[in-house]
């Protein structure tokens, strides 16, 4: 893909698939520092600070999609994924740098190699038969 | 046509999780209200999720619309070739990328108990991305076609190792031969434990009956030592 030397104006459709990488969106980090690895299932829940209107001007706009969704109603790394149209991997790195701005926390789900407790077992086999 | 499987047919390299019986009791993640300056922030649900396996084209997305709250969402993940980390900018340019999709959908079961359902990208080279999804998962459908059993052997294999309960979910196609339970565990060289159901992907209540398999196998499974897979 280039992106330099060309007609500012240039005109590109659908077709011509997204116009910036998306790990441009990260600057090219695929990983964040220090946290454990978010699972898909985690939830990204907003501080307090999060409702402010006056966000941090140093956020990007996929940033801010992030908290307004959230904001909206905790969701989950794979929903985030899937919303905002971008890659699993982009939106760790985004989540990591607001979790960093302390304006949304990370849920951890059940910790892997551990199955949940029997009484939320039992809730799940009413919930579905509730359905 | 090939309708059985090896029990020695595991692949090495997938190793069940290790230990875990000293760590920490489970942390119901935001179980409790936290009171902030007054108000008491909302309860956070607790998010769970199964997994539903099985070949190209048996029905997975269908089983996962057949209960989701949702319009199956899709996921996509980027994966570098071979999965290398990469880890400076200049190296990305030069790598080829693949992009993995991965059906999910939701299920709300209660204000604070959300329950979503992955369907595993279905060819075998993505077996690292299985890893990823199975941590922490609560059981998982292996969704099978007696037309095609053998596609579903890798998927029986992995939970087994893995040791993640699994029920074996038998989509009926129209005009498919019906088989009768047995031979399918036979074929599929099921462990006694394992549940076999006969299921139709497309049906809402067939589909949650399954999925109440999965829970209820996985509760026994709680409730008493597990059973080592030999070896």
């Amino acid at each position: 893909m280039k992106e330099t030397g060309q007609d500012p104006h240039a005109w590109y459709d659908g077709e011509a698939g997204p116009v910036v990488r998306p790990y441009a969106m990260t600057r090219g980090r695929t990983e964040t520092d220090g946290q454990h690895r978010m699972d898909l299932i985690a939830l990204v829940v907003p501080e307090p600070a999060a409702e402010d209107s006056g966000l941090d001007r140093s956020l990007s706009p996929e940033h801010l999609d992030i908290v307004e969704r959230c904001v909206e109603a905790p969701q989950s790394i794979a929903e985030l994924a899937s919303g905002l149209d971008l890659p699993v991997g982009v939106i760790r790195v985004l989540v990591g740098d607001l979790v960093e701005d302390e304006l949304v926390h990370v849920s951890r789900p059940v910790p892997p190699a551990e199955l949940p407790d029997v009484n939320i077992l039992r809730e799940v086999i009413n919930g579905l038969r509730a359905l | 046509m090939a309708f059985g499987r090896s029990s020695s047919s595991g692949r090495a390299g997938h190793t069940g999780p290790s230990g875990g019986s000293d760590a920490p009791a489970p942390r119901r993640p935001g179980a409790a209200a936290i009171p902030t300056g007054g108000e008491v922030r909302r309860i956070h649900p607790v998010t769970l999720k199964i997994l539903v396996a099985g070949g190209f084209g048996v029905g997975k997305t269908t089983m996962v619309g057949a209960v989701s709250e949702i319009r199956p969402l899709r996921t996509e993940e980027m994966l570098t070739e071979a999965g290398r980390p990469v880890d400076d900018v200049h190296g990305v340019e030069r790598k080829t990328t693949t992009t993995v999709a991965m059906d999910f959908g939701r299920i709300t079961l209660r204000g604070d108990l959300v329950l979503y359902l992955f369907g595993t990208p279905g060819q075998d080279r993505f077996w690292f991305l299985w890893d990823e999804l199975a941590q922490g998962a609560l059981g998982a459908v292996v969704l099978a076609d007696t037309r095609r059993l053998a596609d579903s052997f890798a998927a029986v294999d992995y939970f087994e190792r893995r040791r993640i309960p699994f029920t074996v979910a038998v989509n009926h196609f129209d005009g498919a031969d019906r088989y009768p339970a047995e031979t399918v565990r036979d074929a599929l060289d099921l462990d006694p434990g394992v549940p076999l159901v006969m299921c139709d992907a497309r049906d809402r209540e067939s589909v949650k009956e399954v999925l109440v398999t999965v829970v209820e196998h996985a509760m026994t499974l709680a409730a008493g030592p597990r059973e080592h897979a030999p070896t």
